[in-house]
């Protein structure tokens, strides 16, 4: 990694490192598994990063009043292998589990991943489909933005450039799952669907469709979660709600690794395969 | 009371040594060293495929501080000429940074001399190059019709060789072509399998990029250069030659090498530069290439096309068969491009009988990095293109993939036997090989099995696949550099042998295979032995590590080097004993009458007496240090058979592969432990160009492929457990009896991964699939498109 000349300050709270962006005009560097990709290739060129890693507090899961907490520097592998969430909402350690390498999962953070918002991430559609609150701390205090509201565009979120992700915040939903086409170089999503179901008495009262790796960022798929809602959880209600998946996107990415035809033909395929994850933990 | 006995370890699973050292990150490489005053090298490279340099600006980079030069290539060819290849066909000039013409993304235009490596590159970020974009070649067989554009002057529709013939009916030299029996063999065919077939390109990506530190001391008028590099002797030979100075007045030093795959055999623009910088300046220059570079500026590997047809009867005899090879090399020859797609040509006849084969090779440049050897080498090229049409023909056939390919083999009695193409094997048994895939695999089982997946709707299928390769490289007539390797061993004054070696290994495990070999020719503890290797003031002759050279090659030479000392060494064991030197044993670190172990001398014991000689033994010099060439009369060609089971996902295509079952012929093995490592690591690069890696470029000559972002390698979850096994048929051309087989495991995989791909998806009536099998492509198969 050989970047341009950059200045290195390491924050002790968020508050300072809040300061310290307003100061310095710089950029937060936490796993550094976003950022600095684009510092080798000189894509980004900070002139200072601001070190969060270390900031007490900012990692680590915990349940509270019903609610499950994921502190922004929590890194990949603490989330795939966290007691608390395999037990109350398995998708969220199943996704961090499929990120990346163990390398990968070892540095990289949670908020990291949502700030940076590449339109392949799986956290962004796992996200969307727990409608996890997104906690901001900036110079004029704090706030929580709803993930449908959060992603914005390719690289886009609702975050200024002096504000930092504290950390996510969602009711936990065990009859959830996210199903993903490994891009086999990069272990990104070519197609990520996550899926929160809330079911009772065998029939689906609601449910969240998250998608990512088709479009410019993750969305929701209100068409899915349309059929979904009010159905009998079965076969033949996630197979026809499946089909819709997608189908009301004009715009669909295209690379080496997937054309467009591709990759609109796997939406439904990975949105069935996490409605039957989803189903058969309800 | 009786001492212990060491154990003999040739043939054992001994540990490697180099691991400990290596995976605590106590191995010296060449980006660990530093001198004082060294400078840093940071290349400007070409954005664009093809096009004309208009004008360069180093103005501001001059400018910065902390920059010592910056030279043009126009600068740099002042006082460097184009840099030479190693092979006999017509090149065009290549300088090491491009005076006027840029041909490929990635080819340096000019280089920044500066105190840090971070300031280096701020600086060739501050060159400002203007081009007149040029129409980028990229197409292979539009490139042979000289569109859309000539890339070099004198080479019209880019043909860098044109067409060679060789096979049956074409004498050594090429001179002439009698086609009568290849179109008897076809006029006689009952079936003719026709097939276009491309091994496409790939990136060899070792673990450590490229680097190199050329120190040249103006006051000894001496240059050591430290490079990552297979062959410091022949970085020496180059090296020399370039700057004008003698053998004697270069040291190149080959520290920890992180991995080469072939693509540390060439002496690249960035050697050749930092060691004439260093000569102009006087300084010591370091440059290490990034990962970024490392896809561009790091020869690439394969992208051969291939035509074949293959003549058949109905029962499965082959009568004939023809291979038109297209070999797209890139913009460049390098020290070897050219001579790679000829080891396809010679492997043509793989492991059968083939009564008339006809093969034509023709070169073609494009705008691309320049292709060299990679792991194989031209040979799993071969091995794919032949496989892959032996399978279309038993399918066509309807006949078991086993039984078309036990129709036609070399019988093992017809050994040592000329091939078609020129070629003699030393030595085969290929049933042999067959039948314990065949039996290890469990093969009826596995078809039912295959059978069972697919009757309840499973995409499953098995492939199988021969090889035989050109290894143990070889007679000095094959190689520009000759055909040997070099050993000293050093008994030492304490007993203690220290042993050279030519071969440079870099992953091989030499340090621990040689060690073991002289543990046992001396009787010592393997503790007690030392394999020195990479650094021409220590090696004093070599040639270097590839082709799966160094155990046939160098091991032998260390062997007979070894035979030397031992039998001075018996001398001075004699004269202190008073025996008959042919009466004594060398075991359990003493050496001893046959029958009186007790009456022996230690081994340190007689080792001081030689260097200590009170009285010198009558005829006998002091010290024990002898050395050996060993030249092998032939190549070694070491054989296998691969079987693998694979599965595809019937929605989104994805492929997964079940099982692989290989049995290997390498000869006899030193150490199974290591050969079993180095099939893993071949294995792992051989389905890894089957299923995930591919260079990609796009139609104006851009790398697509540029990071591992794009450019997938494989990991260890993408295999299951590998199941292998070996036969041994030794080779008559080394005393070891040992082949070679570091680069086995990229043969017989690839096309039976392949194979396995068209019979999981035979549903869909296809016959060939082209790698890599890219998931879209299998899913649109499956969909009802063409592959």
């Amino acid at each position: 990694v050989i970047p341009t000349t950059f200045d290195y300050h390491r924050a002790s709270s968020v508050e300072d490192a809040i300061k310290k962006l307003q100061s310095t005009g710089g950029k937060l560097l936490a796993g550094g598994h976003s950022l600095v990709p684009l510092m080798k290739l000189r894509l980004s060129e900070p002139a200072a990063l601001i070190d969060i890693a270390r900031i007490p507090g900012l990692s680590g899961i915990k349940e509270r009043d019903g609610q499950i907490e994921i502190g922004a520097a929590t890194v990949h592998h603490d989330v795939a292998s966290s007691s608390v969430l395999r037990q109350k909402c398995p998708m969220v350690s199943d996704a961090a589990g499929e990120i990346g390498d163990p390398q990968v999962r070892n540095r990289g953070t949670l908020g990291g991943s949502l700030a940076h918002s590449d339109p392949s991430a799986d956290y962004p559609a796992v996200m969307l489909a727990l409608e996890a609150g997104v906690h901001i701390t900036g110079p004029g205090g704090s706030r929580v933005v709803k993930a449908s509201d959060f992603f914005q565009d390719l690289f886009t979120v609702d975050l200024a450039s002096d504000e930092i992700i504290t950390g996510v915040q969602f009711a936990p939903v065990k009859s959830a799952a996210y199903a993903k086409l490994h891009q086999r170089a990069s272990h990104y999503a070519i197609v990520g669907v996550a899926v929160a179901l809330d079911v009772k008495n065998g029939g689906i009262q609601s449910a969240r469709v998250g998608l990512t790796g088709a479009s410019s960022h993750a969305i929701r798929l209100a068409n899915v979660e349309q059929a979904l809602a009010g159905q009998p959880l079965s076969a033949k209600t996630i197979e026809s709600a499946a089909q819709l998946a997608g189908k009301d996107l004009k715009e669909i990415n295209a690379d080496i690794h997937a054309s467009e035809s591709y990759r609109r033909a796997m939406i439904p395929v990975f949105t069935r395969r996490a409605l039957e994850g989803a189903a058969a933990r309800a | 009371m009786s001492t212990p006995v060491l154990p003999k370890l040739v043939g054992q699973r001994v540990k490697r040594r180099e691991d400990p050292r290596l995976i605590q990150g106590l191995g010296t490489y060449v980006d660990d060293i530093k001198i004082a005053g060294m400078q840093h090298l940071a290349f400007k490279r070409s954005d664009v495929a093809h096009g004309r340099i208009v004008s360069i600006d180093v103005s501001v980079a001059q400018g910065m501080e902390g920059v010592e030069a910056v030279y043009t290539g126009a600068q740099v060819a002042e006082f460097l000429a184009p840099m030479p290849i190693g092979t006999p066909f017509p090149s065009p000039a290549h300088y090491a940074i491009a005076t006027d013409v840029v041909r490929f993304t990635g080819e340096p235009v000019a280089v920044v001399v500066a105190a840090d490596r971070y300031l280096a590159r701020d600086a060739a970020d501050a060159i400002v190059v203007r081009y007149e974009t040029l129409p980028a070649v990229i197409d292979t067989e539009l490139a042979m019709t000289g569109k859309p554009a000539q890339i070099h002057k004198d080479f019209p529709n880019n043909l860098a060789v044109p067409l060679v013939p060789s096979g049956t009916g074409v004498p050594p030299d090429g001179s002439s072509v009698d086609d009568t029996a290849v179109n008897a063999a076809f006029a006689a065919a009952e079936v003719v399998i026709s097939q276009r077939m491309l091994n496409h390109r790939l990136a060899p990506t070792a673990m450590e990029a490229r680097g190199v530190i050329a120190h040249y001391e103006p006051g000894r008028t001496a240059m050591t250069i430290w490079s990552s590099t297979q062959n410091p002797h022949i970085l020496r030979t180059m090296i020399a030659a370039m700057n004008g100075m003698g053998q004697d007045q270069v040291r190149a030093i080959a520290p920890e090498v992180g991995g080469g795959f072939g693509a540390k055999i060439n002496i690249y623009a960035e050697e050749y530069v930092a060691a004439a910088i260093s000569k102009k300046l006087g300084l010591p220059i370091k440059w290490i290439e990034d990962r970024s570079e490392a896809f561009v500026a790091t020869i690439h590997g394969r992208d051969i096309l291939c035509y074949i047809d293959l003549a058949a009867k109905r029962d499965g005899t082959v009568l004939g068969m023809k291979m038109r090879l297209i070999a797209d090399i890139g913009a460049y020859n390098m020290l070897l491009t050219a001579a790679i797609p000829t080891l396809t040509m010679l492997m043509a006849n793989a492991t059968y009988d083939i009564p008339a084969i006809r093969a034509t090779l023709t070169e073609v440049f494009t705008n691309k990095t320049p292709t060299d050897a990679y792991r194989g080498a031209g040979r799993p090229e071969a091995t794919y293109f032949v496989e892959r049409a032996m399978d279309m023909l038993a399918r066509e056939l309807n006949m078991d993939p086993a039984e078309v390919r036990r129709k036609n083999f070399i019988p093992k009695d017809k050994f040592p036997f000329q091939t078609q193409m020129g070629a003699i094997y030393d030595s085969g048994d290929y049933e042999k090989a067959l039948d314990r895939a065949l039996k290890n695999a469990k093969w009826p089982e596995l078809k039912a099995q295959r059978d069972a997946a697919k009757a309840q709707g499973r995409l499953v299928g098995l492939g199988l696949a021969m090889y035989v390769e050109v290894c143990g490289i070889g007679p000095s007539a094959s190689l520009p550099t000759g055909g040997w390797e070099h050993s000293q061993v050093t008994i030492e004054r304490d007993g203690r042998i220290s042993a050279t070696t030519g071969a440079s290994p870099h992953g091989q495990g030499n340090e621990t295979t040689f060690a073991q070999m002289l543990a046992d020719q001396f009787g010592v503890p393997f503790e007690h032995v030392t394999i020195l290797h990479g650094d021409t003031s220590v090696v004093k002759q070599g040639i270097g590590t590839f082709g799966s050279r160094s155990q046939a090659v160098g091991g032998t030479a260390l062997h007979m080097a070894g035979i030397k000392v031992k039998a001075k060494m018996a001398k001075f064991a004699a004269a202190m004993m008073e025996a008959n030197e042919e009466d004594l044993v060398f075991e359990n670190g003493k050496i001893f009458v046959k029958g009186a172990p007790a009456k022996g001398k230690t081994f340190a014991d007689v080792s001081n007496y030689a260097y200590i000689p009170v009285p010198l033994p009558p005829g006998l010099e002091p010290g024990l240090s002898e050395e050996a060439f060993f030249e092998p009369s032939n190549n070694t060609y070491p054989f296998g058979c691969h079987i693998s089971m694979l599965e595809i996902d019937r929605d989104t295509g994805e492929p997964r592969l079940l099982k692989l079952v290989a049995v290997d012929d390498a000869g006899n093995l030193i150490n199974p432990l290591i050969v079993e490592g180095q099939i893993h690591g071949g294995l792992a690069q051989g389905i890894g160009q089957a299923l995930i890696e591919e260079v990609v470029y796009n139609s104006d000559g851009q790398l697509v492929t540029g990071s591992f972002m794009d450019y997938a390698i494989p990991r260890a979850t993408d295999f299951p457990r590998f199941e292998l096994d070996s036969t041994v048929t030794p080779t008559p051309v080394n005393p070891l009896g040992a082949k070679g087989v570091g680069e086995a495991g990229t043969l017989g995989s690839t096309p039976s991964i392949v194979s396995a791909a068209v019979d999981a998806l035979s549903e869909f009536g296809v016959k060939h699939i082209d790698m890599m099998l890219r998931p879209e492509k299998l899913w649109r198969i499956i969909q009802g498109g063409k592959a």
